[in-house]
């Protein structure tokens, strides 16, 4: 396959400045692919899709979690050059240094709120703000461990944060899983490129977890709590477990006993120290939140408040995440901080706010809106794509309850070369989610989940959406 | 480990046998009925064997070769078809992805997808056979590899425990229904059709060439002895029994001769019964009524598994936290 009628269309393309024209890093991999046997990276494209399927490299597709199927993957991998990743690095750690502030000062003084930066009313009215969790101390002050941030870049290159994902963020498994395979497919192209390695990232998960362990203890029980099979993430879960070494656990085999939190064995109740759960703060324990909640731990809340099982992340930490709270992290960097955002933010209108509301309103059509809360690309409102019907709808919804809504500009994503079903290359938007862990300090994963919006022009890279995913070399 | 993770390992590996079982059984009878003229094809008897005739009953009118082959291989409505036995080995698997072995997953999963793919196609009735041997020789495969690729902790031996009682208790229903179908018709004694079927009954259980070592000629009261009895056939329930008591203890460590719980104590109990046993004595007193109470107490021995190390309550901690 060649690249000779790939087309840019004025967008900002990863890996062309200019038709014909390669970016940095990318000519030996172009002049390799471009060497290939006629349909052979066709051949290698199917060859790695069928080795996902074997593997059961699979989600669960829909909110019933009814169908499975392989994430896309597409075998061109998308690179970024150190001199780009260098201010993301530092921008990234910044931010989720911030944040965690931020997080501890909401849950007890509130300083930020009354110092007037953020507004009190969308602190109280968010629905991930959890009461239950003020005064509570995690260890050493840090209540979100596990982040994955949505970068995007619009069409001059310039680098924005579209959202903090502080919650249980999920794909770091098929980061690993897709160099795996594009080792296997360009060896040679990939050992001269000097791309950083990301397969660290489970060791460095595991001594983040330990080290939350309540007491000196030499070797901490840790484990990853799943809802179960039927779960999106499934595969993530067991994923990270299998490369932590550490059980997979869900929340039937967890029992509150004498205080603790323990795990029901063939050989009885086993203390647990640390839970990297996966599943939200409403399901963790029906007796403090959702009655209703079959995933949880009864009583899993109280032993977490008297400091004897630590909780990655930390309970209460979706208020971060509150894509109302997002327009104001530039100044919360600022605040807690006393620096200037390094990531700058897409300028986000906030819907509560009496006057931007009227310029939401009023351009619509220009417009992406986005509820506060819902994540995988649902609830969402792209104004340039969307029939008069559906603007009207959400007209409709963003005046009946404002604190739920802000709007963005339609940015117009950067696009990379993927190999389309007739064997040619065509232009796709994406963005880049990387991975920060905090253990003692921040550590962003040199790489992340490049998704993919597979089909033509849409802006969706979600994987619940028809969203796939590349290889993220980070060079040098 | 995890109760249910043990759980999980328990079902995957009874599931994987039972799939296995079944095809044995579609297989043999499939080449039975081939020596057979039409009208005398035996398909019922298949089904009786599984267990399953109020539900097959349930659902087609005639026991004829296409239905039954449906009904067992590929009905989804039948929980001990082929189809369902290996969706459920699967999503067990799936539930322990992180406790077994890549490799083991690997072949489970494609295992799936194989049979999965033949049931959409629907046209296996026809010759059955390459479908069949496709899944023992998968069925093969899963065992040769999970053997060779696990460690011998404790969820191999639960995998095992599993495995050797469901194959107890298929290996007791072929010859339970064989049995009282083959047997009853005294003029066919010592024919050549009688000594088809016998061979066909060791075949399910894949036993003819080591019966045939054993004991040369076929004859009913030696069959019986070699797939209840023989301490070295291992699809014997003798010897499925002997290795599930093995692994049992050697999860709990207790002793030989002595038990530390219920499950040890039905399983040391039930071989010793078989072991202190002669043929003759049980064929006197009735073989069904024998194969009846064992298919009983292999179901007690699973409940007492079930209850002391699967579903665990937490008043009971003090029992299990000792061992």
């Amino acid at each position: 396959m060649r690249f000779d009628g790939y087309q840019i269309e004025g967008f900002f393309d990863e890996t062309f400045a200019a038709p014909g024209v390669p970016r940095a890093g990318y000519q030996p991999l172009i002049e390799r692919i471009e060497a290939l046997s006629e349909g052979e990276l066709l051949r290698r494209q199917r060859a790695a899709e069928s080795a996902l399927m074997d593997a059961g490299v699979t989600f669960n597709a829909g909110t019933d979690g009814g169908t499975e199927r392989i994430f896309p993957f597409d075998l061109v991998p998308r690179m970024v050059p150190a001199s780009d990743w260098e201010p993301i690095e530092r921008g990234l750690a910044q931010r989720i240094t911030a944040l965690n502030l931020f997080l501890d000062d909401v849950y007890h003084d509130q300083r930020i709120v009354k110092d007037g930066i953020v507004p009190a009313h969308l602190i109280e009215n968010a629905k991930t703000y959890v009461p239950q969790c003020r005064g509570l101390n995690p260890p050493g002050g840090i209540w979100c461990h596990i982040t994955g941030t949505d970068l995007i870049r619009d069409r001059d290159g310039t680098w924005y944060v579209l959202e903090d994902n502080l919650r249980c963020p999920s794909g770091v498994s098929y980061v690993l899983e897709n160099r795996q395979l594009l080792k296997r497919t360009f060896p040679a192209v990939f050992a001269a490129a000097g791309v950083r390695p990301v397969e660290d990232y489970p060791g460095r998960l595991l001594e983040a977890l330990q080290r939350l362990a309540p007491a000196a203890l030499a070797s901490p029980v840790v484990v990853v709590l799943t809802p179960g099979i039927y779960n999106s993430a499934y595969f993530e879960h067991s994923f990270l477990a299998r490369q932590m070494g550490v059980e997979l656990v869900e929340g039937r085999d967890l029992v509150v006993e004498g205080g603790f939190v323990t795990m029901r064995t063939t050989k009885g109740f086993r203390r647990v120290d640390v839970i990297y759960r996966r599943i939200d703060d409403d399901f963790l324990d029906p007796l403090t939140f959702r009655d209703d909640s079959a995933l949880g731990v009864p009583g899993l809340f109280d032993v977490y408040r008297a400091g004897r099982v630590a909780l990655a992340n930390a309970p209460g930490t979706g208020i971060a995440d509150d894509k109302v709270i997002y327009a104001f992290v530039p100044q919360i960097i600022r605040y807690y901080l006393d620096q200037d955002p390094i990531l700058p933010n897409v300028p986000t209108y906030v819907c509560s706010d009496d006057e931007q509301r009227r310029y939401v309103l009023a351009h619509l059509d220009e417009l992406v809106v986005k509820t506060a809360n819902d994540s995988g690309g649902y609830g969402m409102l792209i104004g340039p794509h969307a029939t008069a019907d559906e603007r009207d709808e959400f007209a409709r919804r963003i005046e009946a309850f404002p604190r739920n809504y802000i709007a963005q500009p339609t940015i117009a994503l950067s696009r990379v070369p993927v190999i389309a079903g007739d064997g040619s290359f065509q232009g796709r938007h994406v963005d880049l989610r990387p991975f920060i862990l905090h253990g003692e300090t921040p550590w962003v994963m040199p790489g992340g989940l490049t998704r993919v919006a597979l089909t033509p022009g849409s802006l969706v890279v979600n994987s619940s959406q028809g969203g796939g995913s590349k290889d993220t070399w980070v060079l040098g | 480990m995890l109760s249910r993770v043990a759980d999980a390992i328990y079902w995957m590996n009874r599931y994987l046998e039972r799939a296995d079982n079944i095809a044995r059984f579609i297989d043999v009878n499939y080449h039975l009925s081939l020596d057979l003229r039409g009208g005398d094809e035996q398909w019922l008897p298949l089904v009786a064997t599984t267990a399953a005739l109020p539900q097959f009953h349930e659902r087609f009118d005639r026991p004829t070769r296409g239905n039954v082959i449906k009904f067992l291989a590929f009905d989804r409505e039948n929980p001990d078809s082929i189809l369902s036995c290996v969706e459920r080995a699967r999503e067990n698997a799936r539930a322990v992805r992180d406790q077994i072995t890549i490799e083991t997953w690997e072949e489970i999963n494609t295992f799936y997808l194989m049979v999965r793919h033949e049931a959409a196609l629907d046209n296996v009735t026809g010759d059955p056979h390459r479908f069949l041997s496709n899944v023992k020789t998968t069925g093969g495969l899963i065992q040769g590899v999970t053997d060779a690729t696990t460690s011998r902790s404790e969820g191999w031996h639960w995998g095992r425990i599993g495995r050797m009682l469901e194959r107890a208790d298929k290996t007791s229903r072929i010859l339970d229904v064989k049995y009282f179908i083959l047997l009853p018709a005294v003029t066919d004694v010592g024919t050549p059709l009688d000594d088809l079927q016998w061979t066909a009954l060791l075949k399910s259980a894949s036993a003819l060439e080591m019966y045939r070592k054993r004991y040369g000629r076929i004859a009913p009261e030696r069959v019986a002895e070699f797939l209840l009895l023989d301490r070295e056939f291992p699809r014997s329930v003798q010897f499925c029994l002997h290795l599930a008591d093995v692994s049992l203890r050697t999860i709990t460590g207790t002793q030989g001769e002595t038990f530390s719980n219920p499950a040890e104590q039905m399983l040391g109990r039930l071989g010793s019964m078989l072991a202190y046993s002669g043929i003759e004595e049980i064929v006197t007193a009735g073989l069904h009524e024998f194969l009846d109470q064992l298919q009983r107490d292999l179901n007690t021995v699973d409940d007492a598994i079930h209850d002391g190390f699967f579903a665990l309550r937490p008043a009971a901690a003090t029992i299990g936290g000792n061992q």
